[in-house]
């Protein structure tokens, strides 16, 4: 579908002067946990740490939603809500201020972060209430996480959102580590950090390129890149300024018409940016498209960079191996952290960015493809899981992929949907899964589950909701955000790799996303059938079994091979820990009313239980959510109107992309086979495992390929790989710089220190026989000769007359001689 | 004989040298004057001499005549510090006044 072309004008602003407010109650909150929250605890008064938490969320909440009205009520090209609250740096042309903007795009990540966030709050209530860790500490992370989500959607500028892109990274640190005294944990939180900060520096390098390429530079460099660029005459001036109005003075400015200018010139605010490119009467465009650094298109190298920042963060292949391991942390931050806001933070930025990647096919090609392998990717690992919520993080990587296609290819409204409607049932997903965990008493191992539609219906109930969602059926709303995304990526002809045009990227990229597709509902459904459907395989006992490891009973020898041994002992621990405390903490002091019905029988031996009422609310209320953003996204194909997202985001994605024109008939067919892949991948997962089915066709598939299968279940020894590839050398090498700093350079040190000293002794001689030498000679001789002429003075006048009359004697004598 | 201009200036010298020896050589502050004095006269010899035989009218007795008067006075003066050495001293030897030695 071409997109009409567009006249762009610059962004109005519309500066209002509450918006602070929605990411200073998260921060509110989070002080007063941190600094009081241990207070309230010790003085039993547990409540208000959530009270205060949960307060926070719904007046921010309440100040997006005045937002998101007023914005509502304007003109679609006026929608730039705009607050700064101060000057954080200014220096030439440059000026960064601390402001936040709302347009619709931002708009629409802030209610679904303080939306789904306040959820989220209110079911980690009832998921953290019975926790021995400190509660308070639980909620300080929460909400500091969601200020830090805020800043980075909120941000005007680069600086500020690289602020809370930071800010989440740390926030997620803290709370996969949450149980930092299982080393386990806390090392799941560092690998999360570490392959963060590769991300991040990705990030760096594009924002600085980008920074450059605008002509920002530092005076020596300004020379080496072509003049053509002076659209005013006066780009590559250096000039000084101390104020944010000298330096607005300093900035060239090009008139676009209608009495409107824009500034030009190196920026890191995204509405000057965005400005500056898509309007282009300012030449700005052209001079991008022509800069090139080492042989390659600048613009295609600050994509790639920008997307490696994505990648980090938002777990794409190779980065993504953080996510997985993050599950470590308490399940309502796998929902809220880790699936609904934290991780689409790499597809927002390509999306707001999206005028900057339509520029180069080359960076939007590896973003599709990056994409398209990841969903694959991830979705095999997760066939093979057993830990119901490791399944849902590879599904999680897996979506974000579909994600990355989405705004990859160019269809950047449909990749943004998928991460609405991501956020809204994979939030059901984790916290379903968090509901079973806590049913089934801390059991994450869905072998030990099944049966537990009798128990937990709500549960049951929203978890079947999202897995049609994400498997793509109609009336729930993956369907809708799945088929958009594919259909664009089967349409788009426009993709380069590497400066080369390839119009076959399109296809294989459907091709391989409708695989992926397929996999989705398989695995999502594998996972509702192994934890709902058949017979409670829990139970008494079932930590003797806990060590099994999958391939013991098939082949013994692969024993050795597989890295699963160590997980389950370690599992095995925190197991033991988890039980102990809720020895040590007593049944009693669960205190929902939920939990009464066990109070008869021992604790792990039990049976499953529906959650307390705050969990089964937030589920029910995510659900529907599920369920009813679909009509956002209804396709034109059924409707002749531009969905109502699409027409919403309308204004920030200016980004005019060409796909090909293809037939309405065949938008039908694709939605079909949409729609016919998750019907093959659920009825493949309902035959294989619907009631506790055993079925000897997977034993013997197993069995057939058992090699390929170790491989899978492994997830493809990409960690040990790791390991291996990056981590020993990275030890090994630092082992050398240890020893090189040990013995070299300590040397080096050393002997700078005793040349230094030498040199110092020798010049202490120097100064202490030559220097003081000739001093002490000088004044001696002016004491000697004092000395010696002293004894003329003898304050008798006949004396000194006496030399009167020589002295006229020597004259008259001289006179005498001279003559 | 001829009484000439050489004859003068010879016994101004004399009273000059004589004038000088005493300055030098007396240990008495008041000799000291009077070698002074007698200085000061070989000089007024000189004028009146020179004014006799080489420049003629009274300009030379009238300078003289002021040098005697300034030398009254300078003995005024020479006296009363003679008498302020004593007073601090009590001597008037002029080697006990050598409190600015060294």
């Amino acid at each position: 579908m071409e997109h009409a072309t567009r006249e762009l004008a610059p962004i109005l602003v519309h500066q209002v002067s509450y918006l602070w407010l929605i990411p200073a109650f998260p921060l509110l909150g989070s002080v007063i946990n941190a600094l009081f929250g241990w207070q309230f605890e010790r003085a039993g008064k547990k409540k208000l740490v959530h009270v205060v938490a949960i307060g926070a969320m719904v007046c921010a909440l309440a100040v997006a939603v005045r937002a998101f009205l007023q914005m509502y009520g304007m003109d679609a090209e006026h929608r730039f809500l705009q607050d700064t609250l101060w000057n954080l740096l200014t220096a030439g042309r440059l000026t960064v201020d601390l402001a936040f903007a709302l347009d619709p795009l931002s708009m629409m990540m802030v209610l679904i972060i303080t939306f789904i966030g306040t959820l989220i709050h209110v079911f980690s209530v009832g998921y953290m209430w019975d926790d021995v860790e400190a509660y308070w500490r639980f909620f300080t992370w929460l909400n500091l996480f969601v200020f830090s989500m805020l800043l980075l959607v909120m941000g005007d500028n680069f600086a500020v959102m690289f602020f809370g892109w930071e800010g989440v990274g740390l926030c997620s640190y803290g709370l996969i580590s949450y149980y930092y005294k299982d080393k386990e944990k806390a090392v799941a939180g560092m690998k999360a950090f570490i392959a963060n900060r590769f991300g991040d520096f990705g990030f760096i390098v594009g924002m600085l390129l980008l920074f450059w390429g605008l002509g920002g530079g530092w005076g020596a460099m300004l020379g080496a890149r072509g003049a053509a660029y002076e659209p005013t005459g006066s780009m590559n001036t250096v000039a000084s300024a101390s104020t944010a109005s000298e330096s607005k003075a300093l900035a060239p400015q090009v008139e676009v018409g209608e009495g409107k200018v824009v500034k030009i010139g190196p920026t890191l605010n995204f509405r000057e940016l965005r400005d500056q490119v898509v309007i282009e009467k300012t030449g700005v465009m052209e001079h991008l498209k022509e800069q090139k650094l080492w042989g390659i298109g600048l613009l295609a190298l600050i994509g790639v960079f920008l997307f490696v920042g994505a990648m980090g963060k938002s777990a794409q292949i190779p980065l993504y191996v953080w996510l997985p391991d993050a599950m470590a942390g308490p399940t309502p931050v796998s929902a809220l952290i880790h699936a609904a806001t934290m991780v689409t933070a790499g597809v927002y930025m390509v999306a707001r960015l999206n005028f900057l990647f339509a520029l180069a096919p080359s960076a939007m090609g590896w973003v599709a493809l990056i994409g398209a392998v990841t969903a694959i990717f991830a979705a095999s690992i997760g066939f093979f899981q057993y830990d119901i919520k490791k399944v849902l993080a590879y599904s999680t990587v897996s979506q974000l992929g579909f994600m990355f296609i989405g705004v990859g290819v160019g269809a950047y409204w449909a990749g943004t949907y998928h991460l609405l409607t991501h956020a809204f049932f994979k939030a059901t997903l984790f916290l379903g899964s968090g509901s079973v965990i806590l049913g089934c008493h801390h059991e994450q191992d869905m072998r030990k589950m099944g049966g537990l539609s009798k128990y937990m219906p709500v549960t049951r109930w929203t978890y079947l909701i999202a897995c049609w969602a994400i498997a793509g059926f109609p009336w729930a709303s993956g369907f809708y955000s799945k088929d958009e995304i594919l259909w664009k990526a089967y349409t788009a002809r426009h993709l380069e790799l590497f400066g080369v045009a390839t119009p076959w990227l399109g296809p294989v990229i459907y091709l391989v996303g409708i695989i992926a597709a397929t996999g989705t509902a398989f695995y999502m459904f594998r996972s509702y059938y192994m934890t709902f459907s058949g017979t409670y395989r829990g139970g008494a006992g079932h930590h003797d079994e806990h060590d099994e490891d999958p391939h013991a009973a098939l082949a013994a020898p692969h024993h050795a091979t597989s890295a699963h041994p160590r997980d389950g002992a370690m599992h095995a621990i925190a197991k033991a820990q988890e039980e102990a405390a809720h020895v040590a903490h007593g049944h009693d002091a669960h205190g929902h009313a939920a939990h009464d019905d066990h109070a008869g029988h021992g604790h792990h031996g039990g049976t499953p239980h529906e959650s307390p009422l705050s969990i089964t609310f937030v589920l029910t209320v995510l659900a529907a959510g599920a369920v009813l953003v679909s009509l956002l996204g209804i396709p034109t194909a059924w409707t002749h109107a531009a969905p109502i997202l699409e027409h919403w985001l309308e204004p920030v994605l200016v980004a005019e992309v060409p796909f090909a024109e293809k037939p309405q008939w065949m938008e039908f067919l694709f939605q079909a086979i949409g729609v016919g892949a998750g019907v093959v991948g659920w009825a493949a997962a309902r035959a294989l495992y619907k009631d506790d089915a055993q079925h000897e066709a997977l034993e013997a598939f197993k069995q057939r390929f058992f090699a390929a299968w170790t491989v899978v279940y492994n997830k493809y020894y990409v960690d040990e790989a790791y390991q291996k590839v990056v981590l020993a050398p990275a030890l090994a090498f630092a082992r050398l710089m240890s020893w090189i700093d040990s013995n070299v350079i300590d040397w080096l040190v050393n002997a700078a220190g005793a040349v230094t000293r030498l040199v110092a002794n020798f010049d202490g001689l120097i100064d202490k026989y030559l220097v003081d030498g000739a001093v002490t000679a000088v004044a001696n001789l002016t004491l000697e000769s004092g000395r010696g002429l002293r004894r003329f003075q003898t304050g008798r006048v006949q004396t000194y007359l006496y030399g009167i009359m020589a002295g006229a004697l020597v004259l008259v004598l001289f006179n005498f001689v001279i003559r | 004989m001829h009484v000439s201009l050489a004859h003068f200036l010879v016994v101004g010298a004399l009273l000059f040298c004589f004038g000088l020896v005493t300055v030098a050589t007396r240990r008495n502050g008041v000799g000291v004057l009077m070698g002074v004095e007698l200085i000061l006269n070989a000089a007024n010899l000189n004028l009146v001499a020179f004014n006799h035989y080489v420049v003629g009218g009274v300009s030379g007795q009238v300078f003289a005549l002021f040098v005697i008067v300034l030398a009254a006075a300078e003995a005024a003066v020479g006296l009363a510090i003679v008498l302020a050495i004593f007073q601090t001293f009590k001597s008037i030897d002029v080697r006990a006044a050598d409190a600015l030695r060294e």
